[in-house]
C-alpha cells in the first residue's frame, strides 16, 4: 500500500472550508432571489452531495491520488476556486424553472443537470479536505479541526458581509480564498509554492476582472417583480442586500401600484401614489406617498384589518412588522397618538427613516412614531410597556403554500400569550389573513388565539374573541376582556357598511354568517365553533389541513400539509388545485428522497459493488455506515435544533444562524483538537466520555434551556448571544469528537469512506431534521439526536467487528 | 468519473432530442378530436366538484365555445402538442395562457348571453377574449403589456373575432366609454377589485376573478351586482376535494 507523509496542511484546509460555507450561504442567498426559498433549499442542499460523492471517488482513486499527494491536493483546491464562480454562473443559465415544472416534463432534467453543476465545486473542496484526511489521519483531529474552524468562521464572516456586499460581490471573494487557499497550501506542502501562487494570482486576477454584468442575478421570469416590471413606464428606483432578502424598490408610471389588500367592495377611492417594495422579487409591501387628500387614505377605513379602530379609539399601537409603513399609517389615521413599529430589517428601516423619508411625509419620524429595529417577542420580552392595540398581519394573498416550512415564531400559541399579556384592559390583538377555501390559516390563529387565552387562565375565550371576512381578508380580534354589547353592534355595523360577514363574536347566531360573501357553507363560523367546543380535538384532527395550533416546539405556523389529504390534494393539481397542496413541505419530503437516493447511489451502491478494501466484511461495512452516518444525523440534528432555540434568544434570523454555526463549528472543531491529543489506546474512553458529555449537556439543554430562554432575551443582544454562545459551545465541544477519534483508527482505504457517508448523512439530516421538526416538534429533534449519539457509540469500529485497523496497531 | 461521463452524456443526448423536437402537425380534424376530449374532461371535472362550484353541469353554450376556439392558435409553436391538455401554458412576456378548465368555469360563471357586453381585464393570448367572443355580442379587452396586447389584437383578428376590441392600457379604470357591462373577467391577479371597474357593471351584471398565483388558481370570486347596487361575492374552490368536517352541529 502507498503511503503518503501524514503532511496535515492545516491552514488551506480551514480556509477551503471558510470558502466552501461561504458559498454555499451565498447561493442559497442568489437562489432565493432567482428562484423560491425551498427550492432554493432544495438545490443547494443536493449540490452539497458533491461532498458525498468526493468521498466514493477518493476511495476509488485513493492510491493514484495520494502518491500524487501534494499536485491532487492542489488542483483540488484550484478547481475548487475556479469552479466556485463557474458553477453558479452555468447552473444559472440553465432554463430550469420552478413554474416551468407544471407544463414541461423535461424541467426534471434541468433540475438534475443543476444539481450536478452546483455539485462541482463542493465536490471539489470535499476532495482537498479528504484527501488531507486520509494522508495525515494520524492527525485527523486537527485536520477535522481545521475544517470545521474554518466553515465555522467562514459562515459567520459571509454572513456579517453580506451586509456590504451583494451576493453576487460575495462569489468573487470566496473565490479569491479558495485561491489563497492554494497558495497557503502550496507553501504548507512545500509544493512548487511559485508555480502555484502565479496560478492562484491569475485566478484572483481573472475573479477581479469578470465583467459585473456576468454576476448579475435577477429574479425568474414568473416572480412578481419581473411582472410588475414588464409593464412600460416601470423602473427598479433603487435595490438593498442583506442576508434577509433583496429589497427592490420600484415606481410605475404605466400601471401605479394600489396596494390594498381585503379593500371592501364598497369603496369608492383608489390608494394613493404608492411604490412597490418586493422582497427577494416577491411578497410586495406598499409605501404610501404623503397626500393632502383624506379621501386618497379612505382605503386605510375600509378593510377587515380597520376594525380595531372601529370598535375602540386606540391610544397607543404596536405595529409588529412595519415593513412599507402602511400599519404605521392606517393607526395614524384612526387618531392613534403614539405608534410603536418594528422592522427587523435594518435596510427597509434606512429606507423609511432617510430614502423616502420626503415621500412619505416622514412617516416614521414624525412625533408620536417611534420606529424601532427587532421582532415583536424579543421587543416585549425586553419591555413592560402595554399597548391598547397590537395589529398584525400575515401579508396578501397566499402563495400556493411555498411558505410553508420557514419557521415564524411572532404565530405561536406562546407568542399570542405574550401579546396579550401586554395589552392594556380592553385592549385587542388584531390579526389579519388570507381567506383560503379550505380555510387554513383564519382557522389555525383562531385555534391559537383560544389555545392561548386558555393558557392566560380566561375561562370563557369565546367573550373575548371577535372575527370578521371579507372576500380576501379575514380579521381575528381577541381582546383583554369581554366582548361589549356596544361593540357586537359596532361590528355588525362596520360589516354592514363594508359588505364583511361576521365569523364570530359572543352570540352570533349561524344564520346570521355567510351572507354577503358567501361560501358553499358557513365553514368559518362552523370551524370557530367547533374549534370553542368539547369537539375541538376531534375536529382538529379531522379537518383536511393541519391546523393545529403552531407553539415554540412545532413553530411553523403556515405548514398546513397533511397526508391523508395528500393524495386529492395531488389529483387535483392538474385541475386548478395547485394552490391545495401545501408544495413547501412536499419539496422539503422531494428533497430528503432525493438525497437519500443519490446518498444510496453515491456511497451505498459503490461500497457494495466495489472489492472490500482489506477484507472489509458486511458488519464492518455496516458499522461504518452506522457509526458516521449516525453521527453525521445527529451533528445536523442537534445543529438545526439549537439553530432554533436560538432564535427565540437573540430574535433575528440571520444572528440566530452565525451565532449557531459559529458557536457549533469553532467549538466542534476544538473538540476535535482535543480528540486528537487522546492517545489510540484510549481511543474508546475517550469516546465514551465525550457521548457522556453530549447526553448529559443535550438532556441539561432539553429540560431547562427553554426556561431560561425568556430570561436570556430579556438581555441587552450582545450580551444574550454571548451567554447563549457560552451555554451551547460546551455541548458542541463533545460533539467534535466522535468523528476524529474513529477516523484516524481506520485503515486508509476507508477514511474516504467515512468521509462520503459522514457528508452525505449532513446532507440526508438537513430535510430529515425539519420533517422531523415540523412532525413531531424540536424537543423530541433533540431527543433523537441524543439517542443517535448513544447508539453511535455501539458501532465504535473495532477489531471484532471485521474492520481493518491500521497497520501500526 | 465513467459513471458521471455516461450520465451526462445520456443527459446531453436527451437535452439535444428535447430541443431538436419539431411541432407537431396535426390536422384540422386531430385538433377537433383533442378539443372534443378537453370538452368532455372538463365536464367530467365540473360534475366532480359540483359541491364547490355550486353546478352540476355548464352552459352548453360555453362547452361549444370551448369547442369552437383553436386554443392551438393561442400557444407558443413550441408548445403545439400541449395545446389540449388541460394546464396553463407559457405565452412568453412572464404571462401564461389560461388552464382550459379555469376559463370554462370563469365563463359560465358570468351567464353569458348573446347580447352580452363583456370587459375583459388582462387579454393575455386572446384565448379568454375568443371564448367570450363566441358567446357574447361585444367583448373590451384590456392589456397592459403591450407587445402581447399588439398579438393578441393581430391574433383575434386573424381567426375572425371581430366583435372583439383589444385596448393596450391599465385595466384598473376599466373602458368607460363602453360602459356599462353586463359581465366584467378579470384574468389578472388583483390586490382589490377596483372601485371603477364595479362601478362599470351593471346592476344585475356579474365579475369573476381568479385569487391565488399566475399558475395555481386558489379560488374564483363571483361578485354580483344586484338591482339595487348591493354586492355580494361567492368564493368558489374550482377543484373536487374532500368535504369539510363541521365536528359539531
Amino acid at each position: 500500500m502507498t503511503e503518503t507523509p501524514g503532511r496535515a496542511p492545516l491552514i488551506s484546509v480551514a480556509l477551503v472550508s471558510f470558502a466552501a460555507l461561504g458559498s454555499e450561504i451565498v447561493l442559497n442567498r442568489i437562489f432565493a432571489v432567482v428562484h423560491w426559498y425551498h427550492f432554493a433549499f432544495m438545490i443547494i442542499s443536493l449540490a452539497l452531495l458533491g461532498f458525498g460523492a468526493s468521498g466514493t471517488f477518493l476511495a476509488i482513486a485513493r492510491r493514484r491520488l495520494l502518491s500524487h499527494y501534494a499536485a491532487s491536493y492542489l488542483v483540488s483546491i484550484a478547481s475548487f476556486g475556479v469552479l466556485v464562480i463557474v458553477s453558479p454562473l452555468a447552473a444559472l443559465s440553465l432554463p430550469f424553472r420552478a413554474e416551468a415544472l407544471l407544463w414541461d416534463p423535461w424541467q426534471p432534467l434541468w433540475l438534475v443537470l443543476m444539481y450536478l453543476v452546483l455539485a462541482a465545486p463542493f465536490f471539489c473542496a470535499a476532495n482537498a479536505i479528504g484527501l488531507a484526511l486520509m494522508a495525515g489521519r494520524d492527525r485527523a483531529g486537527r485536520v477535522y479541526a481545521a475544517d470545521l474552524a474554518g466553515a465555522g468562521i467562514g459562515s459567520v464572516a459571509v454572513l456579517g458581509m453580506m451586509y456590504w456586499i451583494w451576493p453576487e460581490g460575495l462569489l468573487r471573494v470566496v473565490g479569491a480564498v479558495a485561491f489563497v487557499a492554494l497558495i497557503v497550501g502550496a507553501v504548507e506542502l512545500k509544493a512548487m509554492p511559485v508555480r502555484w501562487t502565479v496560478l492562484a494570482a491569475a485566478g484572483v486576477t481573472l475573479l477581479a476582472l469578470l465583467p459585473s454584468s456576468w454576476l448579475r442575478f435577477e429574479p425568474g421570469p414568473y416572480k412578481a417583480l419581473s411582472q410588475a416590471l414588464r409593464v412600460e413606464g416601470t423602473r427598479v428606483l433603487l435595490e438593498r442586500s442583506s442576508p434577509l432578502a433583496r429589497i427592490s424598490v420600484i415606481e410605475s408610471s404605466g400601471m401605479p401600484l394600489r396596494l390594498a389588500p381585503g379593500l371592501s367592495l364598497n369603496a369608492t377611492a383608489e390608494p394613493p401614489e404608492q411604490l412597490g417594495m418586493f422582497t427577494d422579487g416577491d411578497a410586495i409591501q406598499a409605501i404610501t406617498a404623503a397626500t393632502d387628500d383624506p379621501a386618497r387614505l379612505e382605503y386605510l377605513s375600509r378593510t377587515t384589518s380597520a376594525l380595531a379602530f372601529r370598535l375602540a379609539a386606540p391610544h397607543h399601537v404596536l405595529v409588529p412588522e412595519a415593513g412599507g409603513g402602511d400599519e404605521i399609517l392606517r393607526a395614524e389615521q384612526h387618531g392613534a397618538e403614539r405608534v410603536t413599529a418594528l422592522e427587523l430589517n435594518p435596510q427597509v428601516m434606512q429606507l423609511l427613516r432617510e430614502t423616502f423619508r420626503g415621500y412619505t411625509g416622514d412617516l416614521v419620524g414624525r412625533g408620536g412614531v417611534q420606529l424601532e429595529q427587532g421582532d415583536a417577542r424579543g421587543f416585549l420580552q425586553r419591555s413592560g410597556q402595554t399597548y391598547d392595540l397590537i395589529q398584525l398581519s400575515l401579508g396578501g394573498a397566499a402563495g400556493g403554500g411555498l411558505g410553508g416550512l420557514n419557521e415564524d415564531y411572532g404565530y405561536t400559541v406562546e407568542a399570542l400569550r405574550l401579546y396579550m399579556q401586554h395589552l392594556e384592559p380592553g385592549g385587542f390583538l388584531s390579526i389579519t389573513g388570507s381567506i383560503e377555501i379550505p380555510p387554513r390559516q383564519g382557522l389555525k390563529l383562531a385555534a391559537m388565539g383560544i389555545g392561548a387565552m386558555r393558557a392566560q387562565g380566561m375561562l370563557r375565550p369565546s367573550h373575548r374573541m371577535i372575527m370578521i371576512r371579507g372576500w380576501q381578508t379575514f380579521t381575528l380580534l381577541l381582546k383583554n376582556g369581554d366582548v361589549t354589547p356596544d361593540e357586537v353592534a359596532l361590528t355588525r355595523a362596520f360589516c354592514d357598511e363594508q359588505s364583511f360577514d361576521p365569523v364570530w363574536y359572543p352570540g352570533l347566531e349561524r344564520r346570521d354568517t355567510n351572507h354577503r360573501n358567501q361560501l358553499p357553507e358557513p365553514w368559518y363560523y362552523d370551524g370557530v365553533q367547533a374549534l370553542l367546543s368539547d369537539t375541538a380535538a376531534r375536529y382538529l384532527e379531522d379537518y383536511p389541513y393541519r391546523i393545529r395550533p403552531a407553539t415554540d416546539d412545532r413553530p411553523y405556523f403556515h405548514d398546513f400539509f397533511r397526508w391523508r389529504t395528500f393524495s386529492e390534494s395531488f389529483a387535483a393539481r392538474k385541475r386548478g388545485g395547485m394552490a391545495l397542496l401545501e408544495a413547501g413541505y412536499l419539496l422539503l419530503v422531494l428533497t430528503l428522497l432525493q438525497a437519500v437516493i443519490a446518498g444510496a447511489t453515491l456511497i451505498l451502491a459503490p461500497l457494495r459493488l466495489l472489492a472490500p478494501p482489506h477484507g472489509l466484511g458486511r458488519a464492518g461495512r455496516l458499522r461504518i455506515v452506522l457509526y458516521f452516518g449516525g453521527i453525521g444525523l445527529a451533528f445536523m440534528f442537534l445543529e438545526i435544533a439549537f439553530l432554533q432555540k436560538l432564535l427565540l434568544v437573540v430574535h433575528h434570523p440571520t444572528v440566530a444562524l452565525g451565532l449557531t454555526l459559529g458557536t457549533f463549528l469553532v467549538a466542534a472543531g476544538a473538540g476535535s483538537l482535543w480528540a486528537d491529543r487522546t492517545s489510540a489506546a484510549r481511543a474508546r474512553r475517550t469516546l465514551g466520555l465525550a457521548v457522556a458529555g453530549i447526553l448529559l449537556l443535550g438532556t441539561l439543554h432539553a429540560i431547562a434551556f427553554d426556561a431560561i430562554t425568556p430570561l436570556l432575551a430579556a438581555w441587552p443582544g450582545p450580551a444574550a448571544a454571548a451567554a447563549a454562545a457560552c451555554l451551547v459551545a460546551p455541548l458542541a465541544f463533545c460533539m467534535g469528537m466522535p468523528f476524529p477519534l474513529a477516523l484516524r483508527e481506520l485503515e486508509a482505504p476507508l477514511v474516504p469512506w467515512a468521509w462520503g457517508i459522514n457528508g452525505c448523512a449532513s446532507v440526508v439530516s438537513a430535510a430529515l431534521a425539519t420533517l422531523i421538526a415540523v412532525d413531531l416538534g424540536l424537543r423530541n429533534l433533540l431527543w433523537l439526536a441524543l439517542a443517535l449519539y448513544a447508539l453511535v457509540v455501539l458501532a465504535f469500529p473495532s477489531r471484532g467487528a471485521g474492520i481493518q485497523w491500521k497497520s501500526s496497531l | 468519473m465513467t459513471t458521471r461521463s455516461t450520465l451526462l452524456t445520456v443527459l446531453s443526448i436527451l437535452l439535444l432530442l428535447h430541443g431538436g423536437s419539431p411541432a407537431t402537425g396535426a390536422g384540422p380534424s386531430a385538433r377537433d378530436a383533442q378539443r372534443e376530449a378537453l370538452v368532455l374532461e372538463i365536464e367530467r371535472d365540473v360534475r366532480e366538484t359540483a359541491a364547490y362550484i355550486n353546478r352540476r353541469e355548464l352552459d352548453e353554450r360555453v362547452l361549444a365555445a370551448m369547442r369552437a376556439v383553436p386554443r392551438h392558435e393561442f400557444v407558443r409553436p413550441a408548445d403545439l402538442e400541449l395545446a389540449y391538455q388541460n394546464r396553463p401554458l407559457p405565452i412568453g412576456h412572464g404571462q401564461t395562457i389560461s388552464q382550459p378548465y379555469i376559463v370554462a368555469i370563469m365563463t359560465d360563471l358570468i351567464e353569458p348571453r348573446p347580447d352580452c357586453v363583456v370587459l375583459e381585464v388582462g387579454t393575455g393570448s386572446g384565448y379568454q377574449a375568443a371564448v367570450l367572443g363566441e358567446l357574447c355580442r361585444k367583448v373590451y379587452s384590456i392589456e397592459i403589456v403591450e407587445p402581447l396586447g399588439l398579438q393578441a389584437r393581430q391574433r383575434l383578428g386573424r381567426l375572425g373575432y371581430d366583435n372583439v376590441e383589444v385596448r393596450i392600457g391599465d385595466g384598473y379604470y376599466g373602458w368607460p366609454e363602453h360602459a356599462p357591462f353586463d359581465a366584467i373577467v378579470v384574468t389578472a391577479v388583483a390586490s382589490h377589485v377596483p372601485p371603477p371597474l364595479l362601478k362599470q357593471l351593471k346592476p344585475g351584471g356579474r365579475m369573476v376573478l381568479p385569487v391565488g398565483t399566475r399558475f395555481t388558481t386558489q379560488q374564483l370570486v363571483l361578485v354580483e351586482k344586484h338591482v339595487d347596487g348591493k354586492v355580494t361575492t361567492r368564493q368558489l374552490l374550482p377543484v373536487a376535494f374532500v368535504p369539510l368536517t363541521g365536528g359539531h352541529d
